[in-house]
């Protein structure tokens, strides 16, 4: 339905601009004055029926345009899904991250969402400090989340894949570095993905010992744990998504031990403070946060 | 009085007398040069970004500085270069065109121009202390909080708009009463010439949309200042409430940006057509309807922003209603062609190319006028396509048929073709390999605004195309520059009417004397220049033989009197200037602006506007 909308409109824009442009360059190239142009051309001022014409007509073009237009408005906009059957995912945007809670899960993530193929899902859009905007390019329109409100935007994702998805709306210093991944399963591996989340935590580790030693629970969470912080994105399975930092940098030992040693040079801006951590915590922290599964 | 003496006339007298003038000749001057060196700090600010953006996790400049550049190249192109490259023109040519001898408040004129260049300066100040605002030029709340943006970035922004926006609506008003109440004696609306209609439709939508744009600037300088909450979300408010306010100003402000390039090309084409313009009622009363529905569109720039469907559908059908105005006029302009006798020259192939890529940004516009394609486009490089085809392709190709039109009318030379020619080609070679290839960046599902984006988008060529294209648009800028330069050392004399045109303007001798018309004319056609020389009878004449009218009585002897200059206008613009950039230093400074302001006004007022002993002109002048 929206890509008939879409391609609709290119194709009646496409026509209309060859034959505009068509007439202009032939109008400019036809009567270019020649040698023999010496008198003057007629003076003519107008014609009232040519005038009628090139408004009744693109008028009538809109109208096909139009109507497809208001139709697809109120078919996506109009009328939610019926809450029982969909799939509800609170998004909540950060400066500069994704929080998705799936309340009826009972699962908390950040900045990578799996979801089960072939279900509608109802996303509630809202944010915790400026207005941003949610966009999976190849799953739907934007969204903005704007703070203090809440909007809501849903689909039906029916194929197999992931899907790349970036703030829209610009939300400050680290804008561009607001991505996230959308991955769309089976719903089998979907529920094992639930499942994995919400799995016992190792907490009678040294790793996780030095986590709270290093205060990193003060903003970050770890589900089944006393790491219960809210102003950073959760680390719950943290160490099984394949990007790190709102989806700029793959999650790799390397690039996580880079970003607890210098937070702000990878995302400029960052919330996260340099905690001027030794680099065998640092290595004891990586390795912790990479055995969260 | 040979055209070497008048040359100096208009603009000898050294550089204080520039400080004081009141002649709206010479404030376009000032206009059009001021606006032309910060198209080069724009321009600038332009390769910047394009450098960085030209490959992947680029480090040209960091995230803080190129937020701070699209910021700047966005408030810079549409306040300091567009507006007043227009404004440039309207101050020059306006009075010209409707035969009159000056604005209606020629010391408002000029205090127009002083407040917009200190805004102007207040605004790029922000550049030396290294602040310069970063919340883009449409500055969403509540990104402009004091939370979010807590340095003095967005202050300058908001103050320095403010400050502009004096300007602007002051020359509104000067211009709409000049339009209204000055046009020489026979020039009904329907005789006025299209550039002045256009200039009427555009100050009248200053005047209805910078207050809009004003009270919020108020709201989040009071936020910002004094702790109020109109955009707190915290406090209950709704960051909503600025992206109205901004977009009832920002929608009018497209088509304040666009309409005086569709005037122009509404007189360019017939003067190089050898025709008049096909359908001029049209053409007007099109122009008319897109300044009207202009402000019932404002929300297209909000369909992400989920107001509901109703106010959706209703937004997106007005906003494409506009497109059919905006087709009327370039059928019209097309028909204006056909069956002319085109003569090529610079100015028509840059009213040409206007039409050309204007088609382009239009069509574009339908597109996202369409909510359900809109949701996918906004925000998005299409858009950043979009709107250059619309204000560079438009906008900047209008304003330089503009400028290679009356520049000859202006200085009293030509700029030279062959230079002309190139500039043109460059620039539009330029022009789409910088802009068209945003168009499928945008369907990739580029956003906009972004400092950086990874290596496996796909979006490296494209964006390595538009880095190129910005170059080749930097060199054609240079080529007209070059030109500039040369013409006023060496071009070739203009003469009074080098393009055998059909307007006022052409009549009185190049550049213009300081009193413009030694007799007031008397008009009536449309084309009254051009009956002038080709028609039955003379048509510019105190003696015209109207049909119908007895013969007049031969004019009486007049002398001139022309407003004798002035420092107030440039001391209370200082004022001004000081008084909201010592917002930024301390109340101390603000006092001072403030007295300054006072006293700048009050010996304004009190300064007779005719100085006893002020040269006069004409007949009855002392010799």
């Amino acid at each position: 339905m929206l890509l008939d909308v879409y391609q609709d409109v290119i194709w009646w824009s496409v026509g209309i601009f060859v034959v505009v442009e068509a007439l202009l360059l032939f109008a400019v190239l036809r009567f270019r004055r020649r040698p023999d142009d010496t008198g003057m051309p007629d003076q003519v001022h107008g014609h009232t029926a040519l005038e009628v014409g090139w408004t009744l007509i693109p008028a009538a073009i809109l109208f096909f345009i139009a109507i497809p237009t208001v139709r697809t408005i109120f078919l996506t906009q109009r009328d939610p899904p019926p809450q029982a059957d969909a799939l509800q995912v609170s998004v909540v945007g950060h400066q500069w991250w994704w929080e998705f809670q799936l309340p009826e899960l009972g699962v908390v993530t950040a900045n990578e969402l799996h979801l089960p193929r072939g279900r509608t899902v109802l996303f509630t859009l809202t944010s915790a400090d400026v207005i941003h905007s949610f966009w999976i390019p190849r799953l739907g329109g934007k969204r903005d989340l704007n703070p203090g409100e809440e909007n809501r935007i849903w689909f039906t994702p029916d194929s197999i894949g992931v899907y790349e998805g970036q703030c829209a709306e610009f939300c400050g210093a680290s804008h561009a570095n607001m991505r996230m991944r959308i991955f769309v399963d089976e719903p089998d591996a979907f529920e094992r993905w639930v499942e994995t989340l919400k799995g016992p935590a190792p907490i009678d580790t040294t790793g996780f010992t030095t986590f709270l030693a290093s205060g990193c629970a003060a903003c970050h969470a770890i589900a089944g744990t006393p790491a219960q912080g809210k102003i950073g994105p959760t680390l719950t399975g943290v160490g099984r998504r394949t990007t790190i930092a709102a989806g700029i940098l793959p999650n790799t030992p390397e690039h996580l031990a880079n970003w607890l040693r210098s937070p702000d040079s990878v995302k400029p801006g960052a919330l996260m403070p340099d905690l001027n951590m030794s680099e065998t915590r640092i290595d004891t922290l990586v390795t912790f946060l990479y055995g969260l599964q | 009085m040979t055209a070497r003496a008048e040359h100096h006339s208009l603009y000898g007298g050294g550089p204080l007398s520039w400080l004081t003038t009141v002649d709206h000749k010479r404030i376009g001057v000032l206009y059009g040069v001021t606006a032309l060196l910060y198209f080069v700090v724009g321009g600038f600010e332009a390769i910047l970004i394009r450098l960085q953006l030209a490959s992947p996790e680029s480090t040209v400049l960091g995230a803080e500085s190129f937020n701070q550049m699209f910021t700047m190249h966005g408030t810079t192109m549409v306040f300091l270069v567009l507006m007043p490259l227009a404004a440039a023109l309207f101050n020059f040519m306006v009075p010209l065109m409707i035969g009159a001898r000056d604005v209606a408040f020629p010391r408002l004129n000029a205090f127009s121009y002083w407040t917009f260049l200190f805004g102007s300066i207040l605004l790029n100040l922000s550049l030396f202390i290294g602040q310069a605002p970063d919340a883009g030029w449409f500055g969403y709340a509540n990104l402009t909080s004091k939370q979010f943006s807590p340095g003095m970035g967005i202050d300058f922004w908001v103050l320095s708009l403010l400050v502009m926006g004096v300007a602007s609506l002051a020359a509104g008003v000067n211009f709409v009463v000049t339009i209204l109440n000055m046009r020489a004696p026979g020039m009904s609306l329907m005789r006025m010439p299209l550039f002045v209609w256009m200039a009427l439709i555009v100050q009248i939508l200053i005047l209805l949309a910078f207050p809009a744009i004003t009270v919020g600037l108020v709201f989040l300088l009071f936020d910002r200042f004094f702790g109020t909450h109109f955009y707190i979300p915290a406090a209950g408010a709704t960051p909503l409430l600025w992206q109205h306010l901004f977009w009832i100003f920002g929608h009018p402000e497209v088509y304040i940006l666009i309409l005086p390039s569709f005037g122009i090309v509404s007189e360019v084409l017939p003067s190089f057509a050898r025709k008049p313009l096909f359908g001029a009622p049209f053409v007007i009363f099109s122009g008319i309807l897109i300044a009207f529905l202009g402000f019932g569109v404002w929300s297209h720039h909000m369909f992400a922003s989920g107001l509901g469907p109703v106010p959706d559908t209703a937004f997106s059908l007005a906003t494409m209603l506009i497109a059919i105005p905006t087709g009327v006029k370039i059928f019209n302009w097309i028909a204006t062609l056909w069956n002319g006798h085109i003569v090529y020259r610079t100015p028509l192939y840059f009213a040409v190319g206007m039409v050309a890529l204007f088609i382009i940004g239009g069509l574009s516009g339908i597109m996202h006028s369409s909510p359900p394609i809109d949701l996918q486009q906004t925000d998005t490089y299409f858009v950043v396509a979009h709107l250059h085809y619309v204000f560079f392709g438009g906008t900047v190709f209008g304003l330089f048929a503009g400028i290679y039109y009356w520049w000859p009318k202006i200085t009293g030379r030509l700029l030279g073709e062959r230079l002309g020619t190139l500039h043109f080609w460059l620039m539009m070679v330029g022009m789409n390999l910088t802009f068209f290839p945003m168009h499928f960046l945008g369907m990739d599902g580029m956003p906009r605004r972004i400092y950086t984006y990874a290596p496996d988008m796909g979006w490296d060529d494209w964006n390595l195309a538009a880095t190129v294209g910005a170059f080749v648009i930097a060199l054609s800028v240079l080529v007209f520059y070059v030109n500039a330069v040369k013409s006023a050392r060496s071009g070739a004399p203009a003469g009074p009417d080098p393009w055998d045109a059909a307007t006022l303007e052409w009549t009185t001798s190049s550049p213009p004397p300081e009193y413009n018309f030694a007799i007031t004319p008397v008009v009536n056609s449309a084309r009254p220049f051009w009956l002038h020389k080709y028609g039955p009878t003379r048509a510019i004449s105190t003696r015209t033989r109207e049909e119908g009218t007895p013969p007049q009585p031969d004019a009486p002897v007049e002398t001139i009197d022309l407003p004798s200059p002035s420092w107030w206008p440039l001391v209370a613009s200082a004022g001004l200037g000081i008084l909201m950039g010592g917002a930024l230093v301390g109340l101390g400074v603000v006092l001072l602006g403030a007295a300054i302001l006072v006293v700048g006004v009050f010996a304004w007022a009190l300064q007779p506007l005719e100085r006893p002993g002020h040269p006069a002109f004409g007949p009855g002048a002392p010799a």
